[in-house]
């Protein structure tokens, strides 16, 4: 669930028509001093940030001139709040409150429809008036095929008692709520309080949308960056990782941050799960053996081998962490060996240091396991492959071992060097990067194994030389499934002849700016 | 080397299990994708009879000795009745799909695809009830009946998939995929079968939830004891805890609820709590289950020993 501002729902609601105080958002003192000026009134002050409860944290302020408002500005820019820095602050009219309602939109997942929920008294302490007054609260089923219609509304209203005016206010209003909320795939929607004022208008002096994360590309106007709850702003890194799975829609990427700044102290493990089940029994599995997470990591859901490779890549520029721990279920039903392909390229480029414990329990998983053991042997950390029949508490309990027989300090993040192959290299465009082929090392092949390596069956020896066998926007489209056998048989049995880039957009400079001390996000440019 | 299944014939191998049978007719919805044409060739690999395909555009065609139509109506006709809809279409593109395999007369529909917008799913659901269908996902990994058929991807190679599933009276639901694989491989490594295996999927909306599969259990003759794996969220497990309350699910039930270690969050929506109470929390699962004779175990290892108990107290084979 995506969440968004109040000052952005309300602009929402406000096209849909939908009143809302009038006001604007802020990000300066004097922008705020500006905004109730055009008000002309007395102002509240509201810090946009994606708690609740933001009046027992002080967030909401009164100002009675342009002046004041400026000052609580001031004091309230900057301020740190839970997990946000408040950048910016809501400038509202102070409303002249009769009455306050609850309206909300919920998902019922038992019906499998909208819920409509209304309460004839409304703000903080909804839910507590829920528990002792139940008859104030009306909900009613939504058609979805059907919409909601005026009639409806007012019918559930009249059941708390409302009449008159505000009873056909509150239909048209609610029956509008609904369009807006609808049209922007809201997973959920609330206006609290709905504000009746002495002069017998009613506003959302306050409201909340969360927009479903898989309908976040339906609305590019929203300007979500990353389409997942999060009770705090992303990290740069999680915004790389977005990146990725936005682009690349082969199996799932999720990847989240659980430490703030893993200290070289810290029994902190890289963590790289699949399937949420799985990953769920294999943390608690390295939790139960005193570690902590660094972060959480999902590759599941048959993710092409470029995936897993880039998922790793990310995993590993958080400095510090004393593991690498792989595991789902234990039973996948996808084909394994494109996972340990991809963790073989990121291990290997990375030289990774630490150990790992790579649990491909699975369809395939012989050969996974497999590929993991020859090919890793050359790394200096200790890599271990493990499969259905070992337990997530048993390959914990490996990874313990293994962080307390070496002497590692923790992984060392390296840069990314820029790839500069000669222009005259052969190479083609693959799906999500280029595969090179460093054609004259082919004369020296005797197996000339990269075309049998390759499954997809798109390699051709040519002149005694390896090539695309298919068109290069065929290669491009897809037929090239980035599984990495070809570049994997090439480098440890024949000449090392091909390399596929594999770029990951921004992971260069956020490594480079870890390795000069800076804070990523400073030179990275923050969201405005 | 491949299993064949001991009692493939008999009682167990005529009765139609809960969704599909050897002899249900499957259309698979984006047969020329990636995944729409790996899983066409291993669900026939497995025995499933698929009959007919449709990529729109693609007419003509042929993807693993199937026949590819421009529409499901078309499908249809050509190559008709279709029993079940397997959809593998890019999840932009699963309403549209699932409304028409519904339109066309399918009676269940089995979403693969993850990411499918919530309010899409709801529009399927209402439609699908407007229509008496049923459909199972999205996000899901697809459904099992050992013996007989594969619907998605679950298992993966047929020769897997013979390898971990076995006939027997357990069916499996859950809301993980990959742990449903998990625990009924751990149930034929312990000698006992399954009847059904359900990934129910994994999405806050799904079709066919926990409840809707338990009850088609307790009408299944094959099935005599069932394993639900749950998750925290949603009220799915309370609601399967209703209907035994209710005695309309009398076999007995063993369930695993996952997320106990999962931080619960602050709720942001008012409403949510409203309307749900303290429902969809671990504890809430757990208590409500145990309250009404379920058998709540703490490891996924602990199934087959327990299951193992309930099926001889109740007499008779495993098998
Ligand atoms: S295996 Fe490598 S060296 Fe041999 S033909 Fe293929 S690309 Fe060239
Ligand atoms: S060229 Fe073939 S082997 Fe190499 S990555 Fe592409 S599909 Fe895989």
């Amino acid at each position: 669930m995506a969440r968004i501002y109040e000052y952005q729902s309300k602009n929402l609601l406000k096209k849909g028509g939908v009143p809302t105080p009038q006001g604007e958002v802020a990000s300066t003192p004097e922008e705020a001093r500006a905004v109730a000026e055009r008000i002309g009134r007395p102002v509240v002050i509201k810090m946009q940030v994606w708690v609740t409860g933001r009046a027992g944290l002080g967030g909401i302020q009164f100002a009675d001139s342009p002046e004041e408002a400026e000052a609580k500005a001031r004091e309230l820019l900057g301020k740190k709040v839970k997990n946000f820095v408040v950048d910016r602050i809501l400038v509202e009219e102070k409303l002249d409150i009769e009455a306050e309602y609850f309206a909300g939109l919920v998902i019922d997942d038992a019906q499998k429809c909208p819920l409509l929920v209304f309460s004839s008294v409304g703000g903080t302490g909804i839910e507590e008036i829920a528990r002792t007054h139940p008859e104030k609260i009306t909900k009613m089923p939504v058609d979805i095929l059907a919409g909601l219609r005026e009639y409806q509304v007012r019918n559930l209203i009249r059941k708390t008692g409302i009449t008159g005016k505000p009873l056909v206010q509150l239909s048209s209003l609610l029956t509008r709520f609904y369009k807006v909320a609808h049209a922007y795939d809201a997973r959920s929607a609330e206006m609290n309080p709905l504000v009746l004022t002495r002069d017998g208008k009613i506003y959302a002096a306050d409201c909340h949308f969360t927009v479903d994360d898989y309908a976040v590309f339906r609305h590019p106007d929203l300007g979500i960056e990353v389409a997942r709850e999060f009770d705090r702003p992303p990290t740069e890194l999680e915004k790389i990782a977005y990146q990725v799975e936005e682009k690349d829609h082969r199996g799932t990427f999720y990847f989240l941050q659980m430490i703030d700044e893993v200290s070289p102290q810290d029994l902190a493990i890289g963590f790289n799960g699949a399937g949420g089940g799985g990953s769920m029994m294999s943390m608690d599995a390295v939790l139960g053996r005193g570690f902590k997470l660094a972060n959480y990591c999902d590759t599941s859901g048959n993710p092409a081998a470029a995936k897993v490779y880039r998922a790793a890549k990310i995993i590993l520029s958080q400095p510090h962490i004393k593991g690498y721990f792989a595991s789902g279920s234990g039973v996948a039903s996808q084909e394994q060996y494109h996972s340990a392909r991809g963790l073989v390229k990121a291990f290997y480029e990375e030289q990774l240091e630490i150990p790992g414990v790579i649990r491909l329990g699975g369809n395939f998983e012989e050969k996974a396991i497999e590929i993991l053991g020859t090919y890793l042997k050359g790394i200096p950390g200790e890599v271990e492959g493990y499969g259905r029949d070992d337990s997530p508490e048993f390959c914990a309990r490996r990874m313990e071992e293994l962080i307390h027989a070496g002497e590692s300090l923790g992984h060392r993040v390296r840069s990314i060097e820029v790839l500069s192959p000669p222009a005259e290299r052969y190479s083609f465009e693959i799906l999500t990067g280029n595969l090179f082929i460093d054609q004259d090392k082919c004369r020296d092949c005797q197996s000339k194994g990269c075309v049998e390596a390759c499954t997809a069956g798109i390699l051709a020896i040519e002149d005694g030389r390896a090539a695309l066998a298919i068109s290069r926007e065929d290669a491009k489209r897809g037929k090239c499934t980035e599984c990495l056998a070809c570049e994997i048989f090439c480098k440890f049995h024949e000449q090392d002849a091909i390399f596929i880039h594999l770029p990951i957009p921004g992971l260069k400079e956020y490594r480079d700016s870890l390795i000069n001390g800076l804070d990523p996000a400073s030179d990275l440019g923050k969201d405005r | 080397m491949v299993w064949i299944p001991r009692r493939i014939s008999g009682r167990i191998g005529k009765a139609m299990s809960i969704l599909v049978d050897a002899a249900s007719r499957v259309l698979v919805q984006g047969i020329t994708g990636r995944e729409g044409m790996v899983r066409t060739q291993l669900m026939k690999d497995y025995g499933t009879t698929v009959v007919a395909g449709v990529t729109p555009g693609k007419g003509g065609q042929n993807v693993c000795d199937v026949p590819v139509y421009d529409s499901v109506e078309e499908a249809w006709q050509a190559s008709g009745p279709l029993d079940i809809s397997v959809v593998f279409v890019p999840a932009m593109l699963v309403k549209n799909a699932a409304l028409e395999a519904i339109a066309a007369g399918i009676k269940l529909v089995v979403i693969v695809p993850d990411r499918v917008p919530i309010l899409d799913v709801l529009e399927i659901a209402r439609f699908a009830d407007i229509k008496g269908a049923r459909f199972v996902g999205p996000n899901t990994l697809g459904l099992v009946s050992p013996g007989k058929a594969v619907l998605g991807m679950i298992g993966g190679r047929a020769e897997s998939a013979r390898e971990w599933f076995r006939p027997g009276p357990v069916g499996v639901t859950s809301r993980s995929g990959g742990m449903t694989s998990a625990i009924s491989y751990y149930l034929t490594e312990a000698g006992i079968g399954q009847s059904t295996i359900v990934h129910v999927g994994g999405d806050a909306v799904v079709g066919m939830s926990h409840p809707e599969v338990v009850a088609s259990f307790q009408e299944d003759e094959q099935t005599r004891l069932i394993v639900m794996f749950g998750e925290i969220g949603t009220t799915q497990e309370e609601r399967v805890a209703d209907l035994i309350e209710n005695g309309n699910v009398t076999k007995p039930v063993v369930a695993y609820i996952g997320g106990k270690a999962a931080k619960s969050g602050t709720r942001f929506s008012h409403a949510g709590a409203i309307v749900e109470g303290t429902r969809g929390s671990h504890a809430s699962k757990v208590e409500r289950l145990q309250a009404v004779g379920v058998q709540v175990v703490d490891s996924i290892a602990d199934i087959p020993q327990v299951a193992a108990q309930l099926l001889d107290s109740m007499g008779g084979k495993n098998e």
